[in-house]
């Protein structure tokens, strides 16, 4: 087994509801509610949900981009969560961060050598020349060109602006990459490229990535382990065959079984639930999911389910599982 | 065989933009027949949208123009109508679902009042009453749960998946023969996908309505439609129906199209990924445009166009390849007799 790299533990962060006009607080919105997972060394842990279901805050919160309401982040020995902003600015060296929206993430105004080079000034890594020579290698790695340099945003595809934030982030040796939706605003044949890319750069530059992504083909594609999240609670989590062999969390199961797939002769038994995810800012007592869910059991709607191993390695937080446990 | 319901015929759509006239769809042939489904595939810029709204007459003008061709909707030349008389057609004899429901209905009226409205426009000699008892029938038909009070709501009220429960119920209000919809759930969270894929499965069967389902999803595709026409660039590149298309498919793009979609059933180390980009509308030379990304392109496929060859009645890919096999099989069958 290797190394544990990064442990969060109890992680919540609540978006607080004002109102009125003394704009007083009435109430909550659980974006994260308390969730804890490990990364190891060298894997890529995969986060799956649909829309409002914490994923996008939770990588924001590890670089602590977002103020965590409570909770604990470690990352290689250190406690990121309580370190200063000056001193988090510095730990930031090791994550970095990919975001989805290629057209938005990059300033328009400067050109990708300038782009490139500004994560090694902040960091105040190397002078001038050195800097220069390693936003060479880098466009190179991630498979564009020395000209480039030169040339602006606007003049790429989304395809080589999905490259360019990916060297960006790479610039200055990270040991761990968030990827927020990398690919969900790509072509499936861009998509592929990127994918091929990111993952043949794990292994030369032993990376390890945190990939956040609604997409399930695409998450079983690059991910070790994945975990499920679903209104603000991590409900599943398990090695990737696991999680697509076996599914244990109904929502899980839902989940996968409503994902179209490109095969027309697939024949497969569709659990399709009805309704839609509840607002986060009133989620349902007990078992976030026991509205929707076509398995509750009574105490569904007033405890709680906590994250149990049921096997090794595959955690859940449900309520039918509760008898293996004891 | 059934019924040809529509045809397109040779469409072209141009946009006349600074940078010159741009052919966004191309000598495009296809037709939708009574009660099926077929899927338009493509990524972006590949003309599939442009084909539906060029259907609808919707292509906005300037800067865009249809320049050639015709849309036949049961023998009638929709491309030749006035504005006027399209607005007969359209909601009415065609329907359309596009994919953000909420830019496509008006956050100032209720649902209740624009569903009426949908239903006067067509039936203008219908009462107030007999509108309100349709639009309650066909809301429950799309699966809407309390309707009556549903109606009062203003669209910002309702969830994604509801609203476009909402904008299918408006489409069919008037029992169109033929629905378009244009990438119907790209916006939807997956578990809302399913409820809608099957809700438009289901009314398809009930209703016999026709539908021309426009997405960039492999996988949509493979579950909902019989037929599928894959476009790149403005130009049909193959067409078959759906257990074809996955298990023998003909164009190089299809193919690496199909390879390079993950599937969650089994884990690939590494994904197919087709070389390079799509080419930039205006930027397109002769010769076959996939072939700068293609693996087996010829010498010829810079040169030449190649056309739709025809594989058995219902296949048909754009590629030169088809041809050499033709030769092939025509050489073999020769030696053989």
């Amino acid at each position: 087994m290797s190394k544990v790299l990064l442990k969060v533990e109890g992680l919540k962060k609540y978006f607080p509801i004002r109102k009125g006009f003394l704009n007083t607080q009435v109430g909550d919105v659980k974006a994260v509610d308390n969730v804890s997972f490990e990364v190891f060394e060298g894997e890529t842990l995969g986060i799956v949900g649909e829309s409002g279901c914490g994923k996008s805050t939770t990588g924001r919160l590890l670089m602590r981009l977002l103020e965590p309401t409570a909770g604990n982040i470690e990352f290689g020995g250190k406690m990121l969560s309580s370190l200063s902003n000056s001193e988090m600015r510095k730990a930031r060296r090791d994550i970095q961060m990919i975001f989805q929206d290629p057209y938005a993430s990059l300033n328009p105004r400067h050109s990708i050598g300038k782009i490139l080079e500004e994560p090694l000034i902040v960091h105040g890594m190397g002078n001038s020349k050195e800097r220069k020579q390693k936003v060479i290698e880098l466009l190179k790695i991630v498979g564009l060109n020395e000209y480039h340099v030169k040339r602006y945003p606007h003049q790429f595809s989304g395809g080589q602006r999905q490259r360019i934030g990916i060297a960006r982030a790479l610039m200055t040796n990270p040991r761990l990459i968030i990827a927020d939706e990398p690919v969900s605003a790509l072509d499936v044949s861009i998509q592929a490229q990127v994918l091929n890319l990111m993952q043949s750069l794990q292994k030369e530059l032993k990376l390890t990535y945190i990939f956040i992504s609604h997409d399930l083909g695409v998450v079983r594609h690059i991910s070790n382990r994945v975990g499920v999240m679903y209104l603000g609670k991590l409900v599943e989590l398990t090695a990737s065959e696991n999680l697509y062999a076996e599914p244990l969390h109904p929502y899980t199961q839902a989940l996968l079984s409503s994902v179209p797939v490109p095969d027309p002769t697939f024949e497969r038994e569709q659990l399709i639930i009805s309704g839609d995810i509840p607002s986060a800012s009133n989620p349902p007592s007990g078992c976030a999911f026991h509205t929707r869910c076509p398995f509750k059991k009574a105490q569904c709607s007033s405890v709680v389910p906590n994250m149990q191993e049921v096997k090794p390695g595959h955690y859940v937080a449900c309520h039918l599982y509760d008898a293996i446990q004891h | 065989m059934r019924k040809k319901l529509l045809e397109v015929k040779g469409l072209q759509t141009t946009f006349f933009t600074d940078d010159g006239q741009i052919p966004a769809v191309d000598d495009i042939d296809f037709s939708v027949h009574e009660g099926e489904i077929l899927g338009i595939v493509g990524e972006s810029g590949s003309g599939k949208s442009v084909t539906s709204l060029s259907i609808m007459g919707l292509i906005p003008s300037p800067p865009g123009k249809i320049t050639g061709g015709q849309v036949l909707l049961e023998g009638k030349n929709l491309a030749k109508l006035t504005d006027k008389q399209m607005q007969r057609v359209r909601g009415k004899d065609v329907a359309m679902i596009f994919q953000e429901p909420m830019t496509s209905l008006n956050p100032l009226f209720t649902i209740g009042e624009q569903l009426k409205e949908a239903i006067l426009i067509h039936n203008p000699k219908w009462s107030k009453k007999k509108a309100f008892a349709r639009a309650v029938e066909i809301m429950k038909l799309v699966g809407l749960p309390r309707v009556e009070e549903l109606l009062k709501d203003y669209p910002h009220q309702l969830s994604g998946g509801m609203r476009q429960r909402v904008m299918i119920a408006m489409a069919l209000v008037c029992d169109p023969k033929v629905l378009i919809a244009d990438e119907p759930t790209t916006a939807l969270d997956v578990t809302i996908q399913a409820q809608i894929l099957q809700l438009m499965k289901d009314l398809n069967k009930r209703m016999n309505t026709a539908v021309l389902l426009i997405t960039h999803d492999l996988g949509v595709v493979a579950e909902t439609c019989e037929r599928v026409i894959v476009m790149y660039a403005g130009q049909i590149v193959e067409e078959a129906p759906i257990q074809e298309i996955f298990k023998n498919p003909k164009h190089p793009y299809t193919q690496g199209l199909i390879k390079s979609v993950p599937d969650m059933r089994y884990k690939k180390d590494s994904l197919y990924s087709i070389p390079g980009s799509v080419p930039r509308p205006g930027t397109i030379k002769d010769g076959c445009r996939f072939a700068a990304r293609c693996e087996f392109a010829m010498e010829r496929c810079l040169q030449q166009t190649p056309p739709l060859y025809e594989e058995t009645e219902q296949h048909r890919a754009r590629c030169f390849l088809l041809e050499e096999q033709e030769v092939i099989q025509y050489v073999e069958s020769a030696i053989e007799s």
